[in-house]
């Protein structure tokens, strides 16, 4: 578990914890191979954006919050969602537009959303979203809520002015506020370096923080573990009040930006850039990491696997089951 | 190609195609002419508009852009006024409201402040989303917002031709242009000129002819306005069909004359009916030609809420053939059961297909 005791920074992992984010990338792994194998049946007719291959940036971050901590993400919400404790059911019916779905199908799969579970909004306006997790962040210090806020970003949305603007006013005001920019190389299907100029440095984007006055982290986004103590650190630094953080994880989509497919064919990324950062995937790493310290035997990762087929086969049939809202309601709160 | 010769051979393209072509061409001719956009060099170059642009004219010209939208839209002002003449895109029109600000304080403006001296020669080009429960941020049409502004001109193609030969019109205007192309728009066919003619923004085209009722349909609305229209002929009701084309400056001439002829007006466009283009139209022809007006004006737009992705919601939200058929019948005082026996027959039509994607009769070529 996260230390919040300690005043030095370590932050360090225990065994059930490591367990318990391997489970976590799984299950969000396995949900979305699902919607990416029933996307074809044509029935969830909404946009999808999978986050296959960056689950460790999500259950990593998620992991060191608590529910009344809010998040907020973006089109590509689904393993940020799940990794907070958002509904399955809530999200598969919202995929596939019915009333029970989160947004009761008026959003699709961009705009996720469980207030239970912290997770105050997705929105799919790209750096749309990062100033309305510094809104949660300011709540929390007048409200003077022990919460933190985290707003989910990636490298294309760093290129937003809104997300600088949202920076600056979180270093202005010391904010219990974590920027969590995942840097996954692409937005859509350009690379980052045709979109922003060389920096000099290990660390490219960690001028952000010192710009606007933020803590910087960074972790290697495949790695659970690091992501998860990166993120404790930044967690224990905004609750005890010393302000906001910036955390930068390095990952990589393994599918295409939009839809449930493959989509290396397009020739878009370099030759064999998909394989290497295949090779480095977090579930099948952490799996690895937990069999080698002898902490996952393979009785325990088939009950879990079963466990887990076992809930989302539940919520698939819950959402085919389920009513599509009725026209009549359509008008229905559009003022509050 | 003399005349004749093109006439017998029809061109047929669709109007993504036609859009990178009078592209290609305008680039061809004025070197100063350069493309802006996210995913503007991409392997799907925005939606096709743009493919091969940048393997002809090289990255100097077709530029992939950060997503900064208000920035490089101010970058392209700042370029505009200094000579050069930026074609701008956007996948959807709701990325462009990070750019409103560039747009509606610098580009609609610095004409008329510097008394004349500054232009702002740019086209910004929008595209509106639908279907596959995009909802609420993915498929807004808000012409209106940018037809409200003294200073920006507005166009919104619903042909293959209209789409080339407004866009060369946009590169050829000395002010600030904004294009809004209906994603559905993109799959119209229909014949296009090979040459590149650009086409005065200049106002309406009329499509059909009748006398019972003055019709004005926008963009991809015009596809639904023509089926309406041809299914009420076989009725024996005829109508004036007018594509509005250009929003603004907006030109009533012809359709204020056709309202004196038929005495009655019915919009259809599409975005939300309050404050929306039909509004302008109706309160505009009703100041002009009110001694003629036989039955009170009726708009068609979309209801007063967002877009909601849910299929079931969807459906009910986009006006489509059958509706604008039951409100020009009602207007013209068809009898009920004559207007039912086309509502239902459109309706069946259409609900056989999915309605969250384009319907097939709605490629053309027209
Ligand atoms: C303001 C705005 N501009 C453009 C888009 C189109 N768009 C959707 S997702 C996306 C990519 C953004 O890249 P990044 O922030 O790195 O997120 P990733 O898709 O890699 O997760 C873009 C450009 C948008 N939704 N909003
Ligand atoms: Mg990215």
């Amino acid at each position: 578990m996260t230390d919040t005791t300690t005043t030095t920074l370590s932050v360090v992992t225990d065994e059930p914890t490591r367990l318990e984010l391997f489970r976590s990338m799984l299950r969000i792994r396995r949900i979305e191979e699902e919607i990416a194998r029933r996307y074809g049946e044509q029935r969830m007719r909404c946009p999808v954006h999978l986050s296959v291959g960056q689950e460790a940036a999500a259950v990593g971050t998620c992991s060191a919050l608590r529910p009344t901590d809010q998040i907020v993400s973006t089109h590509r919400c689904h393993g940020h969602y799940l990794a907070k404790g958002g509904d399955l059911r809530a999200m598969i019916a919202e995929l596939y537009g019915k009333a029970t779905g989160c947004c009761g199908g008026r959003g699709g799969s961009m705009h996720l959303f469980d207030p239970a579970a912290g997770v105050l909004a997705s929105v799919p306006i790209v750096g749309s979203n990062v100033p309305i997790g510094v809104g949660a962040a300011l709540t929390a210090k007048q409200r003077r809520r022990p919460d933190v806020a985290v707003a989910f970003f990636g490298d294309g949305a760093f290129e937003e002015g809104v997300v600088h603007e949202a920076a600056n006013f979180a270093g202005c005001h010391r904010l219990p506020m974590i920027f969590v920019l995942e840097n996954n190389l692409y937005s859509v299907y350009t690379p980052v370096d045709q979109r922003q100029p060389a920096r000099a440095g290990e660390q490219p984007m960690a001028g952000f923080a010192q710009t606007h006055g933020l803590a910087a982290e960074h972790a290697d986004g495949n790695d659970v573990v690091a992501v998860h103590e990166a993120m404790g650190r930044a967690v224990v630094r905004a609750r005890r009040g010393d302000g906001p953080s910036l955390l930068v994880v390095d990952t990589y989509r393994f599918l295409e930006h939009c839809g449930a497919s493959d989509d290396d064919h397009l020739g878009y990324r370099p030759v064999g850039e998909l394989a290497t950062w295949r090779d480095r995937c977090p579930v099948a790493g952490t799996r690895a990491a937990l069999r080698d310290a002898g902490l996952l035997d393979v009785a325990t990762e088939l009950a879990m696997e079963s466990a887990i087929v076992r809930e989302i086969d539940e919520a698939f049939a819950a959402a085919d089951a389920a009513p599509y809202p009725a026209a009549h309601t359509a008008m229905e709160a559009v003022h509050a | 190609m003399p005349d004749a010769a093109r006439q017998s051979a029809p061109r047929i393209l669709d109007a993504a195609d036609a859009i990178r072509e009078g592209t290609a061409q305008a680039m061809r001719a004025d070197e100063r002419v350069f493309v802006m956009g996210e995913g503007a060099t991409d392997p799907k170059g925005v939606f096709g508009t743009t493919t091969g642009l940048v393997q002809e004219f090289g990255t100097d010209r077709v530029m992939e852009m950060p997503v900064a939208e208000n920035g490089w839209t101010g970058v392209a002002i700042g370029a505009a006024l200094c000579g050069q003449r930026p074609i701008l895109v956007h996948q959807r029109v709701e990325f462009s409201l990070l750019a409103m600000e560039q747009l509606v304080n610098n580009a609609a403006k610095i004409h008329y402040v510097s008394g004349g001296r500054h232009r702002a020669p740019l086209v910004v080009r929008l595209v509106v989303g639908r279907g596959w429960g995009q909802g609420p941020a993915h498929s807004q049409s808000l012409e209106a917002l940018f037809a409200h502004i003294p200073g920006l001109k507005v166009a919104m193609p619903s042909s293959a031709a209209d789409a080339k030969g407004l866009l060369l019109g946009a590169v050829q205007d000395d002010g600030p242009v904004i294009l809004i192309e209906h994603r559905w728009v993109h799959y119209a066919r229909g014949h296009v000129d090979p040459e590149p003619i650009a086409m005065p923004l200049d106002g309406p085209r009329q499509l059909r002819s009748g006398d019972d009722c003055t019709v004005v349909s926008t963009s991809y609305m015009t596809l639904e306005a023509l089926q309406a229209a041809d299914a009420l002929a076989a009725a024996g009701c005829n109508v004036d069909l007018f594509d509005l084309r250009v929003l603004r400056p907006l030109k009533l001439d012809a359709i204020v004359a056709s309202v004196r002829r038929t005495g009655r007006l019915v919009t259809v466009d599409t975005g939300h009916a309050t404050y929306g283009i039909g509004a302008e139209i109706v309160a505009r022809v009703t100041a002009e030609a009110f001694s003629s007006l036989r039955a009170a004006p009726q708009r068609i737009g979309l209801p007063e809420h967002p877009t909601p992705s849910a299929r079931t919601l969807a459906e009910a939200y986009y006006p489509r053939s059958p509706k604008i058929v039951a409100t020009i019948g009602d207007v013209v005082g068809m009898p009920k059961a004559a207007i039912d026996e086309i509502v239902h027959r459109l309706a069946a039509e259409r609900d056989a297909v999915p309605l969250d994607i384009p319907h097939p009769s709605f490629k053309g070529p027209f």
